[in-house]
């Protein structure tokens, strides 16, 4: 074959060829803009049901703290007044803006307005300030999640009045209040404030967080020194050997474990053998440690390698022994990507839920917990349960808390890469 | 207790570091020469001290309870201790809450007060018992160690040897970790097998794991046949890898061959926020977008789509794993040596040939590692099916269908009241001990083959 016939079979070829690299190159950034438009359709997805979690409906009412209501005898006694009629003030207020309601029927309808919530408000001002028993003042009071639903647009009125759980007469009443200009959207201080309740109005996520919180020191205070501790025994001490070997092979399928089966070790050994509470942070701490320990090995194990073994035979040459050349030389080299690789690692801690479940964390539990021995909700558990909750309020309110999980999860990373990009030394 | 305890240790400890050190300080004055630093002599003390006390500590906080109430069974009067269990268990509960001063219900018997008081002294003994005994032997050996101390101790090699155990129990931990997988898992695992079948439950077709609530009730035997739960998460695991697998793979080489550094710096970050984003939150994607948007595409074309269908669930779950398996794939890509790229494009091959016919089958068994890992972490899954996928067992490979999994079993068999040596409750730990196995298996095989493929290359 001469040479020329060569270069006429290539030729030809050529520009199929071509159009083959094209194409493949488009594969490559088709998938990359496919991820990428899964991304921007979940967050527009959990933002847009999410963000009017933030306001709530709330009425201004002219309620008058009579002592016939809260504390009838007079008695100036705390305990007394904490039995106060407080949902009667506030219904009396409201009657009082439809002067031609009458009938028990529409009063009733007129109570369903309200959320329960409203005398417990007025209830907590009260025993705050007792002064304020017989005085007059202008409040905000929250309404009921329906309504609140209502005023967003998430409830369609076209729909027949048996199949939506707001009626007519009541869709009427919210009018008359809106024409009168005394409805407005606050801030929902609640959601921030309070634990969970049955009525999304109520709904808060203090006590999740407080529960995460107190979950995630227990798990970093456990997993941090053990973690770190393991790494420098396989990184500068241990001699190899099969042991040691088998210790490795231990350390990363335990990385790579399910997490619900930490659940069930946790359900099976904390709770069952040792008896500790159920639904306790300190069990769920215990848990995600032992899920966090291998990950924060990995991350430090791969930190101390990085630091140049010229630092160690400097120390060891003028004369520290092996504990010192670690920890007066090593150690603060390699810490920021150790803490770089833990923080990570805890953030994915803060995001589990499967293993909290099988302890029992999905309890419903309406106190803010005081101590890591408390029944207590943590907040992605949090999430899963409000999702699991009929009311189309707890819809906004889930995407709220998952928002509130996404932000403190979106901090921790920024953390661990601020830490890296100051403190990490390129060897 | 337990903290107040603490602290006076640890307030014990500063204490006595700086006695030791003092003294360590004035020998040196004495002898002009001391092996260690002081403060090695001060650590060499606490340690002492700390150690019999700490060990007091947790044996009161192992057995202090259950020695009190034993006690207080015995103190209590013929009539209530020859109650059943349940009801004594009741009772004792009546007592410690009205003990601690928690209002409660005091008509259970007359001499509630008695009993609490009983308890409460019998507490307020062992308080001071563990106390002084653990101040009092921990004062000791501290003085043996003190005595100890002289010129020549070697207080630092002491130290640095306590430290190094410390580093190797640390080590230790890690098989103690798997080993309790591994036995509560399968300790439970057993006792389900003493009622189940093994072969029953691992190759049975239908699963209903209702148990009779009372004796004699009908249509209460409970079927644990795992089968379809198996063929449930191998289905929804396979619509997730088949999403994640091209994407991630096809994302990794574009993004190491083609992409110059700055689509790379924005594009790398924007695939791990996918990753981080918690299981929950994918689930509750699933079950308020996902799934409604795929069953309203079904019902356009006429195709009646169950709402917790397996192909909303896979898709999710494949959407999950897509950054997984590109950075996975990416790590191998990038570490098929240059030369062979290099000798591809000398013949005159187009980067995409070279990367089809010479790349990919260089990296393959990496890539296969990798998306072993991508299946055991799909299988493993558990908040995005616990949430959007189905809970009645059904046998079908019809990715409309509503399928259920062996984690949303587990789940589902453990959350609730439930007594624990049910045949019910015992079969999440049949389930979850299957489920580890499997898994790891499959964590196994995936980093051999990555680890020899990697060794080939280096």
């Amino acid at each position: 074959m001469n040479k020329s016939s060569i270069t006429e079979i290539v030729n030809k070829n050529l520009k199929t060829r071509y159009k083959k690299e094209a194409r493949f190159q488009r594969y490559g950034q088709f998938s990359i803009f496919v991820a990428i438009i899964f991304l921007v359709i979940f967050f527009t997805s959990i933002i847009s049901k999410g963000y009017t979690a933030f306001n709530q409906a709330e009425i201004r009412l002219n309620v008058n703290l009579d002592y016939e209501y809260i504390d009838p005898d007079r008695t100036g006694n705390i305990e007394e007044i904490r039995y106060g009629d407080f949902d009667g003030i506030v219904y009396e207020a409201f009657y009082k803006l439809f002067p031609k309601v009458k009938s028990r029927a529409d009063k009733r309808e007129l109570r369903e307005l309200l959320s329960s919530g409203a005398g417990i408000k007025i209830q907590r001002l009260v025993i705050e300030d007792i002064s304020l028993i017989g005085s007059q003042i202008d409040l905000w009071l929250p309404l009921d999640d329906e309504v609140d639903m209502l005023l967003k647009g998430n409830i369609d009125v076209d729909l027949p009045e048996s199949s939506r759980r707001i009626s007519d007469s009541q869709i009427n009443f919210i009018k008359q209040l809106q024409e009168q200009k005394i409805i407005e959207n606050k801030f929902n201080t609640t959601l921030f404030t309070s634990g969970d309740s049955r009525e999304s109005e109520q709904a808060g996520i203090l006590g999740a967080l407080v529960g995460s919180a107190l979950m995630l020191s227990i798990t970093f205070m456990i997993a941090f020194p053990l973690g770190v501790a393991a790494a420098i025994y396989l990184e500068e001490f241990a001699p190899k050997n099969r042991f040691i070997d088998f210790i490795e092979v231990n350390i990363n399928n335990l990385a790579a474990v399910p997490s619900i089966i930490y659940g069930l070790l946790g359900l099976a050994v904390f709770i069952n053998y040792l008896g500790m509470p159920r639904s306790a942070p300190l069990v769920g701490g215990l848990v995600l440690a032992l899920m966090t320990f291998p990950v924060v090995i990995i991350a430090s194990r791969a930190s101390l390698q990085s630091v140049p073994p010229s630092i160690r035979d400097a120390a060891l040459g003028v004369g520290a022994s092996k504990i010192q050349t670690i920890f007066d030389h090593i150690l603060p080299l390699a810490l920021p990507g150790i803490l770089t690789g833990s923080i990570i690692g805890m953030a994915r801690a803060l995001g589990e839920s499967a293993p909290l479940i099988m302890i029992g964390m999905v309890a419903f539990v309406v106190d803010i917990p005081s101590s890591p021995l408390d029944s207590s909700a943590a907040l992605p558990v949090q999430v899963y349960l409000w999702a699991d909750s009929p009311e189309r309020g707890f819809v906004e309110k889930t995407s709220a808390a998952i928002m509130v999980l996404l932000t403190f999860l979106l901090l921790m990373n920024s953390l661990a890469i601020w830490l890296r990009n100051k403190y990490e030394i390129k060897w | 207790m337990f903290g107040f305890l603490f602290i006076i240790i640890l307030l014990f400890c500063l204490a006595i570091f700086f006695i030791a050190k003092r003294h360590a300080i004035n020998i040196k004055k004495q002898n002009g020469f001391l092996h260690s630093l002081p403060k090695y002599y001060g650590f060499y003390a606490s340690l002492w001290f700390s150690i019999p006390t700490l060990c007091i500590v947790l044996l009161y906080s192992l057995f202090a309870e259950s020695f009190v109430t034993s006690n207080l069974v015995n103190s209590l009067p013929e009539n209530i201790k020859n109650l059943s269990d349940n009801e004594l268990t009741l009772v004792l509960n009546n007592i410690k809450n009205f003990a601690v001063g928690n209002i409660s219900d005091s008509s259970s018997f007359a001499s509630i007060q008695q009993a609490a008081d009983f308890y409460n002294a019998q507490y307020d003994l062992i308080h001071s018992v563990v106390l002084y005994s653990s101040l009092i032997l921990g004062l000791l050996t501290f003085i043996y160690a003190y005595r100890s101390i002289t010129a020549t101790y070697r207080a630092r090699n002491f130290i640095e040897n306590a430290i190094y155990l410390l580093f190797f129990s640390s080590a230790l931990v890690a098989i103690f970790v798997t080993a309790g997988i591994l036995l509560s898992v399968l300790f439970e695992a057993l006792r389900f097998f003493e009622v189940i079948n093994f072969s029953d439950f691992l190759f049975g077709l239908s699963w209903s794991p209702q148990m009779a609530i009372r004796e004699g009730q009908v249509g209460s035997s409970g079927l644990f046949g795992a089968m379809p739960l198996f063929a449930g998460t191998i289905l929804i695991s396979l619509i997730a890898l088949l999403l994640a697998v091209p994407i991630g793979l096809l994302t990794a080489i574009y993004l190491s061959e083609y992409a110059d550094t700055k689509v790379r710096a924005i594009t790398k970050p924007i695939l791990e926020i996918l990753s981080g984003i918690p299981t929950v939150v994918y689930g509750f994607f699933a079950v308020v977008t996902v799934a409604p948007f795929i069953r309203h595409v079904g019902s356009l074309v006429g195709l009646d789509i169950a709402s917790e269908s397996a192909l909303g669930v896979g898709l999710v779950m494949g959407i999950m794993i897509i950054p997984l398996v590109s950075s996975l794939s990416d790590d191998v890509i990038s570490s098929v040596p240059q030369s062979l790229r290099e000798g591809s494009y000398g013949l005159g091959a187009t980067k995409s040939e070279t990367i089809k016919k010479v790349i990919l089958p260089a990296a393959l068994p990496g890539i296969i590692g990798g998306i072993l890992l991508a299946a055991s972490r799909a299988i493993g899954e558990t908040m995005i099916v616990v949430m959007a996928a189905g809970l009645s067992a059904k046998l079908s490979f019809n990715p409309i269908d509503a399928v259920t999994t062996v984690t949303v079993q587990i789940v589902t068999l453990l959350t609730g009241d439930q007594e624990f040596d049910s045949p019910k409750t015992l079969a999440a730990f049949a389930l979850g001990l299957t489920l580890f196995v499997f898994t790891l298996f499959l964590n196994f095989i995936a980093l051999k083959i990555v680890r020899k493929y990697r060794e080939q290359y280096e």
